[in-house]
């Protein structure tokens, strides 16, 4: 057995102290260990992006990162992208706009989708769809999912101002 | 996964030494090859060094001649997004963000990029022989499945491609790598930095063991008359990797005759390709469709198609010749 190191995991906005072994995956140390069960294993090998997270405010795929390397960066998940009472815009859509079926994809979709929002808040949607091409949707309901990006980023252009999330690290 | 230990480092020389004291130890970038080689068992080493947190690596700094020297740990999107690459190299920008997908170009490193393993089905199948993995085993690639394998510099001991889409744009833009290795540093341009399979696939590049990447150097950038362009072509418009993709840096003077022409070709072969044929066809006179295609013609007409990949000689026959035509439009 390798030994295990101290890693403080700043998770939407809280420090965890955990002490792991370097081959633990970020992605089984937010589920397993914090419980954090939102962010999904899907492919399990960087290709479908159930597993999307942002670390310093951008998306990543959470299953192709070693829990040590995110030892000190800000981490967002899903469940750090509301507010206290209200959802966030790109969740708002995705309810509003059915932009999932069986909803194993969506916790990856919406927060790439949030990277990609930071990044260029009025896509086309050509740029909403080569954005996603992060993320896989097997039962292929990606019309409503590229329907409720649109919706969400005119829903912040509507707002402009209001804060989108009180958790550090998140820019979207 | 297999257990190793983990090291961080913050300047160059500790990640070398560090290096130095395990022989079965790897630096780590983004990780997004490593790691996923490590989970398939193709890597598995004993130390792990962590070389994203070197301090001052993760910058691009302009250089007198307004070059730019490129941190090795600068991640592939914040490269794309630098406005000086934008401008005086769109081909290498361009290039990037063919490459792979949002989540993974904003966690790899541009050492990483360069340094990333071929995507043959063999290598990354541990229960399959693959000279690259474990050399001497075979390669049941030349006979089995190698649609998307090489056309250009093959040998009998591996068929593998390259993937890298960055690489292919340095190498026609002609940049050079900085290392820093036990023995000390040096610089190796770019495509000399890769190697043919040859007798030894196991090896993609000319580094020695031990040596770490530290940065990219991009020379003094192409004058105004100069066009760049990056196309690749693949199975599914996103997110997968090159058939044939070209890189193309065309010097043209007023008159319309090409001055100079730089062109690499990914996806065909071991390494990214520079077209020197092709280039040779072109210099001295203006792209017309005729000259574009003749060019194009006196690199493919060395092609050497596997029994399932013939259709790649035509493809970046067609990819240079209309590249070109664009350029000179």
């Amino acid at each position: 057995m390798s030994k295990t190191v101290p890693v403080t995991l700043n998770v939407n906005g809280v420090e965890h102290h955990l002490e792991v072994e370097p081959r633990l995956l970020l992605v089984h140390a937010l589920r397993d260990n914090l419980g954090l069960t939102g962010t999904h294993v899907g492919c399990d090998t960087s290709n479908c992006g159930a597993c999307t997270i942002h670390m310093d405010g951008r998306a990543v795929k959470s299953c192709t990162v070693l829990a040590v390397q995110a030892d000190g960066v800000a981490l967002t998940t899903i469940e750090g992208l509301a507010s206290e009472n209200e959802l966030h815009p790109l969740q708002e859509a995705f309810w509003n706009d059915h932009g999932l079926q069986c909803g194993y994809c969506t916790p990856g979709m919406i927060m790439a989708a949030a990277g990609l929002l930071a990044e260029n808040p009025n896509p086309t949607e050509d740029e909403v769809r080569h954005g996603l091409e992060g993320n896989l949707c097997r039962c292929t309901g990606y019309h409503n999912i590229v329907k409720a990006v649109l919706d969400a980023a005119k829903a912040k252009g509507a707002a402009v101002g209001a804060p989108a999330s009180g958790q550090p690290g998140v820019t979207a | 996964m297999r257990p190793f230990r983990f090291e961080r480092a913050t300047d160059a020389q500790q990640a070398v030494a560090l290096l130095g004291d395990a022989p079965d130890a790897r630096y780590l970038g983004g990780g997004t090859n490593l790691v996923d080689l490590m989970r398939l068992g193709v890597e598995t080493p004993g130390t792990l060094i962590d070389v994203t947190r070197l301090v001052g690596y993760d910058r691009i700094d302009e250089g007198d001649d307004g070059g730019l020297r490129i941190g090795a740990a600068v991640r592939n999107s914040d490269l794309a997004a630098d406005p000086r690459v934008r401008e005086r190299y769109p081909v290498l920008a361009e290039a990037v963000l063919h490459g792979a997908s949002g989540q993974l170009r904003n966690l790899a490193t541009v050492g990483g990029n360069l340094l990333q393993r071929t995507r043959c089905a063999y290598f990354t199948d541990v229960t399959k022989p693959c000279n690259k993995r474990a050399l001497g085993t075979g390669c049941p690639a030349r006979e089995g499945r190698h649609h998307n394998h090489a056309i250009f510099g093959h040998s009998e001991h591996c068929v593998a491609t390259h993937p890298s889409d960055m690489a292919v744009a340095l190498a026609a833009l002609g940049a050079t790598v900085h290392a820093l290795g036990p023995a000390g540093a040096r610089t190796i341009p770019i495509p000399g930095f890769y190697r043919l399979p040859e007798d030894a696939p196991h090896r993609d590049t000319l580094l020695e063991p031990g040596e770490l990447i530290t940065a990219v150097e991009l020379g003094p950038p192409p004058g105004r008359q100069t066009r760049q362009r990056y196309r690749k072509v693949r199975e599914r418009r996103s997110f997968a990797f090159a058939l044939a993709s070209v890189a193309a840096v065309l010097d043209l003077e007023s008159s319309g005759t090409v001055s100079d022409v730089r062109i690499a070709l990914g996806g065909v072969a071991h390494m990214p390709w520079r077209a020197t044929r092709a280039e040779v066809a072109l210099r001295g006179a203006p792209v017309t469709p005729e000259r574009a295609t003749e060019a194009a013609q006196a690199e493919l007409e060395y092609a050497q198609p596997l029994r399932d990949n013939s259709y790649k000689v035509e493809l970046a026959h067609n990819l240079i010749a209309a590249t070109l035509m664009e350029l000179a439009a």
